[in-house]
């Protein structure tokens, strides 16, 4: 505990960092994601499919590998920090997973709903806005909650490119102190003080879901 | 546009579709070992015996709460600490196994829960043991939902994996980070070329488990 003691303020700043690359991405993603996911159920086939091929790129290859695109190819010509190029690639990495939580919320609401907005002179714009996705999110609850838990957890890629994030210090402290063991378990520790409380509530959310069906 | 490809000499190629085959290697061991393991505590949470499965439940949450790659740091540069050496491959399959047995653990709980209690009960009442009818009866119908999510599950050690250049190990994307540190015009089109390669495989095993989800509906 002395090394807590030592290097606390480090750990401070590197939690403080996984945090805010966690909030922006959570944000981004949140809006990249249901953009996409709509574009998925709307009429056009255009549409449908930009939005389909976004979703499955961005989920079938690495973090590492965007991250790495942004840092060493996108800061080239665009001056960016690794906190930054690490936080964009989150964002894109994030949000083709929430669009396929969106999109079956989406899906999981009757056709009923939007139909009857639609004949009641809403535009499909103002019907998705203020009747379908406010209920359509209802039901991704849970699953976005575990989108932001993998963000979380993910955010340790900010590792790789110098982020300054909890893991990035993580091993700043291993390096110095030679105490790897120790420094790991509270970086653990670190990171479960978010993901850990969130992860209860969405197994309680669940509980709840499944008594109302 | 030809110095594009210029990066894909033979030998370049050649180590870089080499690293392919321990990526897919890590990633084929660790979901078979963390199927057995995550099988095992998949079925203590699921018969809830008394402190025992809660405790394996908390230990089972924390796990799958923490990064990827802390595991994968601990397991290669903490574990020596206390005189476990692993070498670097085995120490990837280590992490890799732990964390993905506590994700297939859940998958697994689910499974079981989603058999009807029917299946237990006519088992048991033909004179079945508890054990015979887990193994004969229960568990066979249960796997066969959880194709899809095991499948997923797979897809996800293929692109972790990529982590692993974080401790040297010589996987796809570590060899891709050689490749372009001989020539800084290398960067774009190695990048290209291995997120072409992950796609494909990931797309495939994509495929693969939507196909099954078809046919188990």
């Amino acid at each position: 505990m002395t090394l807590l003691d030592h290097y606390f303020s480090v750990f401070l700043q590197g939690f403080g960092h996984t945090l805010l690359a966690s909030l922006y991405a959570l944000v981004g993603s949140l809006i990249l994601g249901t953009f996409f996911a709509i574009m998925q159920v709307t009429t056009s086939k255009v549409a449908r499919a930009i939005g389909n091929i976004y979703v499955q790129v961005f989920r079938n290859i690495p973090l590492l590998i965007i991250t790495l695109f942004f840092y060493l190819a996108v800061a080239k010509v665009i001056k960016m920090t690794g906190f930054t190029a690490g936080t964009i690639a989150l964002t894109l990495y994030t949000s083709a997973f929430i669009a396929e939580s969106v999109r079956a919320g989406i899906l999981s609401i009757e056709a009923g709903q939007m139909e009857g907005a639609r004949a009641n002179g809403l535009n499909f714009w103002q019907a998705m806005r203020v009747i379908v996705l406010p209920q359509a999110f209802r039901v991704a609850i849970p699953s976005l909650g575990n989108q932001f838990i993998n963000l979380v957890k993910n955010s340790s890629i900010l590792a790789f490119v110098g982020g300054l994030d909890l893991m990035y210090q993580g091993n700043l402290v291993a390096a110095n102190s030679f105490d790897t063991f120790t420094t790991y378990i509270i970086v653990g520790a670190f990171y479960l003080i978010i993901t850990l409380p969130l992860s209860y509530y969405i197994q309680y959310l669940e509980g709840q879901l499944k008594k109302k069906a | 546009m030809s110095e594009f490809f210029d990066a894909f000499t033979g030998a370049n190629l050649g180590y870089l579709m080499d690293g392919l085959g321990i990526t897919v290697g890590v990633s084929v061991i660790s979901v078979v070992l963390s199927l057995i393991i995550g099988s095992i505590i998949g079925i203590i949470l699921f018969e809830k015996l008394p402190y025992f499965s809660s405790l394996v439940g908390t230990l089972n949450n924390i796990v799958r709460n923490l990064p990827l790659l802390l595991i994968i740091f601990f397991t290669y540069f903490a574990l020596p600490q206390f005189g476990v050496h692993l070498p670097i491959f085995w120490a990837t399959v280590v992490a890799m196994t732990g964390f993905q047995s506590a994700m297939l653990a859940e998958i697994v709980r689910g499974g079981l829960e989603a058999v009807d209690r029917g299946q237990f009960e006519g088992a048991r009442a033909n004179g079945l043991s508890n054990m015979q009818t887990m193994i004969h009866i229960v568990l066979p119908q249960a796997y066969k939902k959880m194709i899809p999510p095991i499948i997923s599950q797979l897809i996800s050690l293929v692109k972790d994996t990529s982590l692993a250049s974080g401790i040297v190990l010589a996987e796809l994307t570590y060899r891709g980070q050689i490749v372009y540190a001989q020539n800084s015009n290398y960067i774009v089109p190695v990048l290209l070329f291995m997120t072409i390669v992950y796609f494909l495989l990931n797309y495939g095993l994509s495929l693969i488990a939507k196909w099954f989800d078809r046919r188990l509906a």
